[in-house]
């Protein structure tokens, strides 16, 4: 496989005191969805951001297009709500050198293809989220960029606009575009190439789902209910839909009443962070 | 609610100090700078004993030229050009000129020749003979409602664009800061410019106020008066994170400018220490030059150490907004070229 041309090495970011990401690294390979996972104050926004060119890292390497080729998603989304989809897409447009039938042929397109054709009239503060973010996509995928950034593009957007947004993606991957977003969404995850995991502005996991699903350490177990006495006997437990999951590190003796479990990146990344070394933790680190 | 409402105000730092500030500020220079009283007349002397002016003149006269070689038209040119605001001339036929265009001084020369002193015939008010106030305001009002409208608007530009999030997405955007810059003025520019042209023909109209210079003077100041004024408020809206930050700091520049300009009160009536400051205020060089052109007539040779002031003014303004505007829209700079690959193991699994 050709090597990535954008990404970052050994990213480190401080904001004054705080340090926001701590010698990261993340290759987006051309052709390919890369999601970035975590929770709040994970790091998620401040790589997105040092990747897309605005925010400057303190230390390691960035490899990312020259502005012109690249597009960006913020988590805002980015949209003038006191201009029409329209007008929005003619300012991202221009600002790009898109100008005149050039522009109109791809904005019709994207409107097309994002189902806001009948919306471009309307003022971007008159959509709903779901058409915000597609308006927000659809800007951003204008100019065709080599690089395309997204941070929590479906983060509060109903599941057929998910749907819709990752089927977007999905088509500027394949169309060659190297695409990197943040979610928070592990199903969504799990259908990306790769997968980076961030907590406390650290790498906890990195590599492709199913990878990480398949080298998860110790023990997992499905039981109905919660079992009494598990956690006194090392299982750690918590629920997935109606259901339990248990996980021990080693491998012992069962639960009665659990199953073995088939496990997924949910459960993967949840045991990575039940299994983290101890150790002091970036921020406390930094002060 | 008390206990939240003062946390809230200590970390509020801006509105601590306008509220603790601003009371201070406003004591001092009220005390220092509110004052219609002017002590000292600027005079010029023209005529053939324009030498002996200096030793008969009434206390109050600070002569600061002789031109014994110059008669009376020559004393309405250099009060014109704004070189004085009295001119004595003597000779046959003997004259106390003075600028009606600077009231307060006009009024005072008035006290001061009522009593006919050294025999000399009471003042001749020139450029606003019945010294009429809304003469001498209406020309600094158009600078102090652009003022207002510039710095005000301008001001909440950037801002919306940090609050609403679109400000990140113009800092990846292929824009140069200055283009941005210009960008964000163009249009408030233009609308300025359109009331500037309504302001002045509505003063004209409705309070009789005189145009007597070139207009193409008086566009000239306006031009570089509003890229001062609207840089300004760029430059706040670039220091602000919520408009009510920017409206605050918009506010507080307006403020010494109505006050410390020489649109109320005269620049000669304040104390010394004050009136540094009102050299430092972008209206002050305005109303010098809207009065001029207006009231008297000024030449633009005349006026050119207010409109180098406004250049210079504008030059500093432009430079700090765009130093700014490249902190918040050039963070990361451009790529180095040619990229080189990341790792290979990394691309392999899509992540490191």
């Amino acid at each position: 496989m050709t090597p990535a041309r954008f990404g970052v090495e050994d990213l480190t970011v401080r904001y004054g005191a705080r340090l926001a990401l701590d010698r990261v690294g993340l290759a987006v390979p051309d052709g390919r969805i890369t999601a970035v996972v975590g929770g709040d104050g994970a790091g998620k926004t401040t790589l997105l951001r040092a990747l897309a060119g605005a925010v400057r890292p303190s230390s390691g390497r960035v490899e990312r297009p020259p502005a012109r080729r690249a597009g960006y998603v913020s988590a805002g989304p980015g949209v003038y709500r006191d201009l029409t989809v329209d007008e929005n897409l003619a300012f991202s447009g221009g600002a790009y050198g898109l100008r005149g039938d050039r522009l109109a042929e791809r904005a019709t397109g994207l409107l097309e293809r994002t189902g806001l054709l009948a919306a471009r009239g309307r003022l971007a503060g008159q959509l709903s989220g779901g058409m915000r973010q597609k308006l927000a996509l659809a800007m951003a995928l204008l100019h065709q960029p080599d690089l395309l950034v997204l941070d929590e593009p479906t983060t509060g957007v109903d599941p057929v606009s998910r749907t819709e947004l990752w089927r977007l993606l999905a088509e500027a991957a394949a169309a060659g575009a190297a695409v990197v977003l943040a979610t928070v969404y592990l199903d969504e995850a799990a259908r990306a190439a790769g997968v980076l995991v961030l907590d406390e502005g650290r790498t906890l996991l990195a590599g492709p789902p199913a990878e990480l699903v398949a080298g998860m350490p110790g023990r997992m177990l499905d039981a109905p209910a919660r079992p009494a006495g598990g956690e006194d006997a090392g299982w750690a437990a918590w629920r997935r839909g109606p259901r339990w999951r248990l996980w021990s590190p080693e491998e012992g003796a069962g639960v009665a009443g659990a199953e073995p479990a088939e496990p997924d990146l949910e459960d993967a990344v949840i045991v990575a962070a039940l299994a983290r070394p101890k150790a002091p933790r970036p921020r406390e680190a930094a002060a | 609610m008390a206990l939240k409402e003062l946390r809230q105000l200590r970390r509020d730092r801006r509105t601590v100090a306008l509220m603790v500030g601003l009371p201070i500020l406003l004591l001092v220079v009220f005390g220092y700078a509110a004052s219609f009283d002017v002590d000292k007349l600027r005079t010029i002397a023209v005529g053939p004993a324009a030498g002996q002016v200096a030793a008969a003149a009434p206390e109050r006269l600070e002569v600061v030229a002789e031109h014994p070689g110059e008669g009376r038209a020559d004393a309405v040119r250099r009060l014109r050009d704004g070189e004085a605001q009295l001119a004595i001339v003597t000779g046959q036929q003997p004259a106390v000129l003075v600028d009606g265009s600077d009231l307060f001084a006009a009024r005072a020369a008035q006290q001061v020749f009522a009593q006919r002193p050294g025999g000399l015939p009471p003042a001749e008010v020139l450029f606003n003979p019945d010294l009429e106030t809304s003469v001498m305001m209406v020309p600094a009002l158009i600078g102090l409602i652009l003022v207002f409208v510039g710095t005000v608007a301008t001001s909440l530009g950037v801002v919306r664009e940090r609050q609403t999030g679109t400000l990140e997405q113009l800092a990846v955007m292929p824009l140069r800061p200055r283009d941005v810059f210009v960008g964000k003025v163009l249009p408030y520019f233009g609308v300025a410019a359109v009331d500037m042209a309504v302001i002045t023909l509505v003063g004209i109209g409705l309070f009789d106020v005189p145009f007597r210079g070139s207009p193409w003077v008086l566009v000239l100041g306006a031009v570089e008066f509003l890229f001062v004024t609207l840089g300004v408020g760029v430059l706040i809206s670039t220091v602000s994170q919520n408009q009510g930050q920017a409206i605050q700091l918009a506010m507080m520049t307006m403020l010494p400018q109505i006050l410390l300009s020489g649109m109320i009160f005269p620049l000669s009536a304040m104390a010394r220490g004050v009136r540094w400051i009102a050299y430092l205020l972008p209206l002050t060089y305005f109303n010098q030059i809207s009065r001029g052109v207006m009231i008297r007539g000024a030449s633009l040779g005349s006026l050119a150490l207010p409109l180098e002031a406004l250049a210079l003014l504008g030059l500093i303004v432009f430079g700090l907004s765009v130093l700014r505007f490249r902190r918040d829209l050039a963070p990361a700079g451009e790529p180095r070229a040619p990229h080189r690959p990341a790792q290979p193991a990394q691309a392999e699994a899509g992540v490191r």
